[in-house]
């Protein structure tokens, strides 16, 4: 006799301590640390606290220890606990001018004001197994060689130069997306604002953790969406785009990388404090535009930020963001995947798809069942139509 | 955790009250509604969270779609769904409706499937015992709000009720159109045409209309609705009932209701009317004939029992034949 299924409060409770066994893995060997995480696997460090929009390395090193290095299962434990920080305000800009640069390169001049800084990098890296790693003892602990004189405290970007030739095209400053044509939308107002500082108006950037995402979307919003976004899906979005879907030739006109100090204004006392730094790595993309009727040949930008040393997240950005700039900028609509704001917003972020893409292992019994009696009756259908065929036949 | 809320500051949430404070002039109503929460009882509950997870001023937030979303029957309205501790898919979007809807005083029934067991039910159901400590309960009509995924339960419900749909794609034009831009300007307009072809065309190809779970329905001869992946057998659930309905998307951002009483019509034509479906055999534990039915692979030669998928209906049934046979042999 069956006995409908119990215990799921069982199994899940054995599931979690199996878990638990599992991520401790073998006893015998030592446990990781959070300073362990954090200082030495700082590039997983920096996806997660990019990608998790929350900038706090211990607290992402913490995530992927629980995660036991599943970098989206960490991506959402940050994001889990960032939604119940209350928040307090909104910083100044931060000015990546003016930041203390580790790395800093252009791949369009040779040399430029404030100099090439080749910093840490994979790039020139020859890609063979360090066996030296393998072994259990530290050896002699390497130092990085200082520089006799320190980078300049500001250095000028390089897209900067080539405005001031006017080569690069001028960036509006409005948030607000195109005119929404649509029609019978019924908005309330503090659907929008609720969460709105008053002091804030129409060009404050809109904030996609706050509000619900609605297209089109402005270019601030869509830089937010990117930011947050997976960088696989970024990447291979960018690297269609390098492979002609929607084909803009890039150059990497900066990338940069380094400490920004975080600055809040305090209106009641009147002041700006520095909360603290954050780094950051940035990306500007140029790309050649062949000018429209109204504004003669110039260079584009595409643009990326992301926290921390995260290089490849950052240009697939820059890409992207660009790609995503048509219709702003003239260009055609050639049906690119890279182009389509609303597949690239809807798609990129992964703790909504691994969500979506993930669920499909709850139980859907209830739908199957209703699919299984379909096909059942549109076969017996089928066949009970071919049987009387037959017969009729057989009677001719 | 830094996630406590002011729990005296239940009105307006102690995040962003400044703008809070603007807005709420206006909308002493809507004010008031927030802080029926908000009476002694709420106190901090495990971890520090506030009353059901959610701080006060989301749940305003929430609460305000919710107030939208019923005075426009089916519409589908934006909201700005927050990241949950468990995993879009999950039925983030019905535990945030929950969370708005809860007071301490609530019995909460969670059900998966139709069951209370199922493993995603009891996580939910956990979740709220955690963090909102309200009672919890297995018997429908004991529950003053009911989360779901995929069924509505046999008994019918009561305007003492609201039923909490999960709701995973709320848009029912999605697979025709996967623009959200067209899609809403479609609803705008009312222009429904490509769903009535879709079903024109699998009555033409298959003889039937070949959706069997979310099967559209138009809600109070206005919007075109999704009524969550539910079977069409509960279809008829949803028409009139004096339950409010809620129905939750998390991921997709959206909440949308069918307030009591409601006028909820399946999409059909005049030749082809909605079937629900019926079922040749009757629940094998309890003998109900009028039950959803899950189909259990009991041996590998191709044994199969039906049974019923709601699990409160089917023991309570399976308790009150028990108890009537055991009255009889004592009467003996």
């Amino acid at each position: 006799m069956y006995v409908a299924t119990k215990g799921g409060e069982k199994a899940i409770a054995a599931a979690h301590r199996q878990m638990a066994e599992e991520r401790r893995g073998d006893p015998k060997i030592p446990a990781l640390t959070i300073a362990q995480i954090r200082e030495q696997l700082s590039l997983c460090v920096d996806r997660c606290m990019t990608e998790g929009s929350l900038y706090d390395r211990d607290l992402a090193a913490l995530a992927i220890k629980q995660s036991q290095g599943d970098l989206i299962e960490a991506i959402f434990l940050l994001r889990a606990y960032r939604t119940t920080l209350p928040r307090f305000g909104y910083s100044r800009p931060i000015d990546t001018g003016s930041m203390a640069i580790v790395r800093r390169v252009s791949a369009t001049f040779k040399d430029i004001p404030g100099g090439q800084i080749l910093g840490p990098t994979f790039d020139y890296t020859h890609r063979l197994l360090d066996f030296k790693l393998a072994a259990e003892t530290e050896g002699p602990r390497t130092v990085a060689d200082r520089a006799e004189t320190p980078v300049e405290q500001s250095v000028p970007h390089v897209l900067g130069l080539l405005d001031q030739e006017g080569l690069i095209q001028k960036e509006k400053t409005e948030n607000k997306p195109a005119p929404d044509l649509r029609i019978g939308r019924i908005d309330f107002d503090h659907e929008k604002t609720a969460e709105r500082p008053e002091a804030f108006n129409e060009d404050t950037p809109p904030d996609l953790t706050r509000e619900p995402l609605e297209f089109p979307a402005s270019r601030a919003l869509r830089l937010q969406a990117l930011a947050r976004g997976d960088e696989g899906f970024l990447l291979g979005l960018a690297y269609s785009t390098q492979r002609g879907y929607a084909r803009n030739h890039a150059f990497v006109g900066e990338l940069r990388i380094g400490a920004v100090a975080v600055e809040f204004d305090m209106p009641e006392l009147g002041i700006t404090i520095e909360l603290g730094e954050v780094t950051v790595t940035e990306c500007e993309t140029v790309t050649q535009f062949q000018g429209s009727k109204s504004q003669p040949p110039q260079f584009t930008r595409g643009y990326g930020l992301s926290f921390g040393q995260t290089e490849r997240k950052a240009l697939s950005m820059a890409l992207v963001e660009r790609a995503l700039r048509w219709s702003e900028l003239d260009e055609d609509f050639v049906g690119a995947a890279a182009q389509d704001e609303e597949f690239v917003l809807a798609h990129v972020d992964n703790i909504q798809a691994t969500g979506f893409l993930e669920h499909i292992k709850l139980p859907h019994y209830v739908d199957f069942q209703s699919e299984l009696e379909l096909v059942r009756r549109m076969r017996r259908e089928i066949a009970e139509d071919s049987a009387g065929r037959d017969l009729s036949e057989t009677a001719e | 955790m830094s996630a406590v809320d002011d729990p005296t500051d239940l009105t307006l949430g102690s995040e962003g009250s400044d703008a809070s404070v603007a807005e709420a002039k206006g909308d002493e109503q809507i004010a008031d509604l927030s802080s029926d929460a908000g009476d002694d009882r709420i106190d901090e509950t495990i971890d520090g969270y506030n009353f059901a997870y959610l701080d006060e001023n989301t749940k305003r937030m929430i609460r305000r779609a919710i107030l939208k979303a019923v005075a426009i029957p089916g519409y589908q309205t934006p909201f700005a769904s927050r990241e949950m501790p468990m995993p879009y898919g999950w039925g983030t979007g019905g535990v945030q409706v929950t969370a708005a809807c809860l007071t301490p005083g609530d019995t909460l029934k969670v059900i998966d499937q139709g069951a209370d067991d199922t493993t995603n039910a009891v996580s939910i159901r956990q979740f709220f015992e955690k963090t909102a400590r309200v009672d919890t309960t297995t018997r429908t009509e004991d529950a003053t709000v009911i989360q779901t995924r995929h069924r509505i339960p046999e008994k019918a419900l009561t305007e003492d009720q609201i039923i909490v749909y999960q709701v995973p794609i709320p848009e029912p034009l999605r697979y025709l159109e996967p623009r959200e831009t067209e899609t809403r300007k479609m609803h705008a307009l009312e222009e429904y045409g490509l769903m009535h072809v879709k079903l024109y065309e699998d009555i033409s190809r298959h003889g039937h209309i070949a959706t069997t779970y979310a099967y559209p329905v138009m809600v109070e001869d206005r919007y075109v609705t999704d009524p969550s992946p539910i079977p069409k057998f509960d279809n008829p659930k949803l028409s009139n009932s004096p339950a409010l309905q809620l129905f939750g998307a998390g991921r997709e951002q959206r909440i949308y209701a069918i307030p009591p009483y409601t006028k909820v019509k399946s999409l059909d034509f005049e030749d082809y009317p909605f079937d629900p479906g019926q079922w040749p055999q009757a629940c094998a534990l309890c003998g109900a004939e009028d039950s959803y039915l899950d189909e259990i692979i009991t041996d590998d030669a191709g044994g199969r029992m039906f049974v019923c998928s709601d699990t409160d209906f089917c023991s309570r049934r399976r308790a009150e034949q028990d108890a009537a046979a055991t009255s009889e042999e004592g009467e003996q």
